[in-house]
């Protein structure tokens, strides 16, 4: 059973064993909340747009046990795993997802486009790095505001060719924000590879320009997330101004659901898959270090398959929104003048 | 209990694909993340990945079958513990039919009430001015900067960027002394970066705070154009009603004297054509601040339209400590029998001129000042037709798409019975602004136009 001792060596070193068991848990939580996602989008419950983040769970994970409480994250639109991860309810989520009334959004955002003020989630955004110069404004309403909270803004490989992230890099640096940039480096911008799309491949050195510090980290690794994580956050935090962490991940599905992904060889996933999953990996190291058996797991697996079952059966069962919903939420009343 | 695993899709449009390969056999235990078959459409070929894990227990549709239905089983999986040999299932009809997904039947769309397009001004009142009420003669500029300042002493959310709208004083003057009076903090300069500023704004307000986000001009703001609309004004309806964006995006607008196309357009079509942006365009200096003082306050996104060869004009302004006018009103200017005039910005200065020199005439014009284009005040356009039975649109814009083209269709649309001539349109002419003084002055719409155009409309009077 868990406990809050810390693990004094091995891999897991430095982590009590709850967090260990609640890192398994949420990147299965991620995993298996994502495969049903895919499922339902086969039956056609899910429709439009749908970027699974299978592959990837360890990198918000990681990220997640880095922050505090009150920290902001914010990233584009492949973005259930960043939601769940900040603790917004699954049933939500997917509820948003088949665009019914119990959704975040109330069925009027779907997969792209959903927040939660009270878990410091600022979107689900749908154009390719828009979110980078919104998570350095939000960063800087913390200092404006005089609080040490930082923001957590994600963004893929892809978007490290669009102009506004560089914008954002210059102020963000020049006027020392606290945000740390977490560049999710799955090697495919839909169908086009870093190679193929990027004179620097090397995406952590992006900001050397900007005089902003970046490292790479093993995105598939959690602990090591963790790890760059912590202390890219400690920086941001401490008044010194941006970081850049370039996570090496890499996503298992297709760009969105219609994807055939024929830009790369299934030997490719499927080594990925079998050498570095984040998920069997951590597995792995738990039953080593003697803190998990495989039965604890095994009913760990039980139990996260209920609750996404529970969110799946939300999502079909939550009603459509009401048609006088189509009116609303487009303005905000004023206040009277 | 087994688990069915269905015909997927590719895409929300497609209807049925062909199985075209089995990677499984039955009897194979499968992991969830397996592939266990391929599909494929005209379009693509897709591997289906197993979601459950178990044993493969029946396989239903032999590879190779053609138009296979979405969610049709296509093969059987037996759960841990379960005897394959249990497995059985309907046997699926010929090409496996589907499930027929229920086409619902769309519900009447709810009568729209929407006052965010044209509405009803009704309960709309500028405040009245107590009497007795002494005006001072006002630059515009120094309006818009009065108002920026007294928004920021009553709230420390309030701080404006853009660029060199501090140590350089703006580059209109528009921000002269805030930076003196608010310091660094509140009054920022940015780098020349209308796309990330736009954003970092947007970021800002989402935070909490209440940003005003200068443009030196709003020609400048088509770099951003996409965190305007894309970030700020849908959010609120995407989320659901959480994540407001109050912010407002302002500055300079329309043609300046002599500086070619790319620094002289107007905008007011492109943002007036948005759901969930306010759009203001104040043609005095009154309107100027207690507009700038609501649009600060509304807890929308709102585009604020500015003139710079309006900036160095003074009208008078009330001494009153807290002058704010409700956004989504039109003021009659002059009141007229004949001929409705609407104008916004600098075309409520010609619509004037033209009123009077059409008194000449023994026309009486009617002068709308729009002041805010969305929501417009179509009530008081309506209003005002129905008593003139003309109607002439003015406004610096292109004539194609623009806000003449929404108020004539509206006119059209409410008050068709009362018009005595077509509604007419003044513009600018369909091209890019020329640079050569002559030329430019043929473009650009003016007094004359507005003469001319009333002067038709009113032939046979």
């Amino acid at each position: 059973m868990p406990k809050a001792t810390k693990i004094t060596k091995g891999p897991l070193k430095g982590a009590t064993q709850d967090d260990i068991h609640e890192f398994y848990r949420m990147m299965l939580l991620i995993r298996r909340f994502e495969e049903r996602a895919g499922q339902l989008y086969g039956m056609g419950h899910i429709a439009g747009f749908c970027h699974l983040y299978i592959g990837q769970e360890a990198v918000v994970t990681g990220m997640q046990a880095a922050i505090t409480d009150g920290d902001q994250v914010i990233t584009g639109y492949r973005d259930h795993g960043h939601m769940l991860a900040c603790g917004m309810d699954p049933k939500g989520v997917m509820a948003e997802l088949t665009g019914r009334e119990g959704g975040y959004s109330r069925g009027k955002g779907g997969s792209m486009h959903m927040f939660s003020k009270e878990k410091n989630f600022y979107g689900g955004h749908g154009i390719v790095g828009a979110q980078v110069p919104i998570g350095t404004g939000l960063a800087m309403s913390n200092r404006y505001k005089g609080s040490d909270r930082v923001c957590l803004t994600y963004f893929g490989d892809g978007a490290t060719n669009q102009g506004q992230v560089y914008e954002a890099f210059n102020m963000a640096s020049l006027w020392k924000l606290p945000v740390v940039y977490v560049i999710e480096n799955n090697m495919y911008a839909m169908g086009t590879s870093v190679e193929r799309a990027s004179a620097e491949t090397e995406l952590y050195k992006r900001g050397i320009s900007f005089e902003i510090e970046g490292e790479e980290v093993d995105g598939m690794d959690v602990m090591a997330v963790k790890k760059a994580g912590e202390k890219a956050v400690k920086h941001a935090r401490s008044g010194k101004g941006p970081y850049i962490l370039e996570m090496k991940t890499y996503r298992y599905r297709g760009h969105s659901m219609s994807d055939p992904a024929k830009y790369r060889k299934r030997e490719e996933v499927d080594d990925i898959r079998s050498h570095r999953d984040p998920i069997e990996g951590l597995k792995h190291q738990m039953i080593d270090a003697e803190i998990a058996t495989e039965d604890e797991l095994k009913a760990l697996d039980k139990e996260i398959k209920a609750i996404v079952k529970d969110a799946a059966d939300f999502a079909l069962e939550s009603p459509e929104p009401d048609p006088a919903e189509l009116w609303t939420d487009v303005l905000r009343e004023a206040e009277a003048v | 209990m087994s688990v069915d695993i269905l015909m997927p899709a590719l895409s929300p449009t497609m209807e049925e694909g062909t199985l075209s390969k089995w990677l499984k056999k039955e009897g194979d235990r499968i992991e969830s993340g397996d592939v266990i078959a391929e599909i494929e459409t005209d379009k693509a070929t897709m591997e289906v990945e197993a979601v459950d894990e178990g044993t493969l227990a029946r396989i239903l549709i032999p590879e190779g079958t053609e138009g296979v239905k979405v969610n049709a089983v296509i093969a059987l999986l037996a759960e841990e513990g379960e005897d394959t040999s249990d497995v059985s299932a309907c046997e699926p009809a010929a090409n496996g039919s589907a499930i027929e997904a229920e086409a619902p039947s769309p519900p009447p769309a709810p009568e729209p009430a929407p006052a965010t397009m044209g509405h009803n001004s009704a309960n709309l009142i500028d405040p009245d001015l107590p009497e007795g009420t002494s005006f001072t003669d006002t630059a515009i500029r120094d309006a818009l900067r009065d108002a920026m300042a007294e928004e920021m002493r009553r709230d420390d959310k309030v701080l404006i960027l853009g660029e060199e709208v501090a140590e350089y004083q703006g580059a209109y003057k528009v921000t002269r002394e805030l930076l003196q009076e608010f310091g660094a903090e509140r009054v920022i300069d940015t780098p020349i970066t209308e796309h990330g500023f736009a954003g970092v704004g947007v970021g800002l307000a989402f935070g909490g705070l209440k940003p005003i986000v200068e443009f030196m001009t709003f020609n400048f703001a088509m770099q951003a154009i996409d965190q305007i609309i894309n970030s700020a004004a849908k959010t609120l309806y995407m989320s659901g009603g959480q994540m407001g964006c109050p912010i407002v995006f302002r500055g300079p607008n329309g043609a300046a004297a002599r500086v070619g196309a790319q620094h002289s357009q107007d905008y007011a079509p492109w943002y007036g054509h948005v759901p969930g942006l306010k759009v203001i365009a104040p043609y005095d200096a009154a309107d100027a601040k207690g507009l700038l003082k609501a649009a600060i306050r509304d807890p929308n996104p709102v585009v604020f339209l500015e003139h710079e060869l309006l900036y160095g004009e003074s009208h008078p302004v009330p001494d009153l400590d807290d002058y704010v006018l409700p956004i989504g009103k039109a003021k009659i200017r002059r009141e007229g029998r004949h001929v409705t005039l609407t104008a916004h910005s600098r075309m409520v200065g010609f619509a004037l001129k033209a009123a009077e020199i059409l008194a000449g005439d023994g026309i009486e014009a009617e002068v709308i000042d729009l002041r805010t284009i969305r929501p417009l005040d179509t009530q008081t356009i309506v209003e005002s037709v129905k008593k003139t039975n003309r109607i002439v649109t003015c406004e610096e814009a292109w004539r194609f798409m623009g806000v003449g083209a929404e108020i004539c269709a509206t006119v059209v649309n409410e008050a068709f019975d009362y018009l005595d001539a077509p509604p007419t349109r003044v513009t600018q002419k369909d091209v890019p602004l020329p640079y050569a003084g002559n030329l430019e002055a043929l473009s650009l719409p003016g007094t004359e136009d507005i003469v001319a155009a009333a002067r038709t409309v009113c032939e046979g009077m």
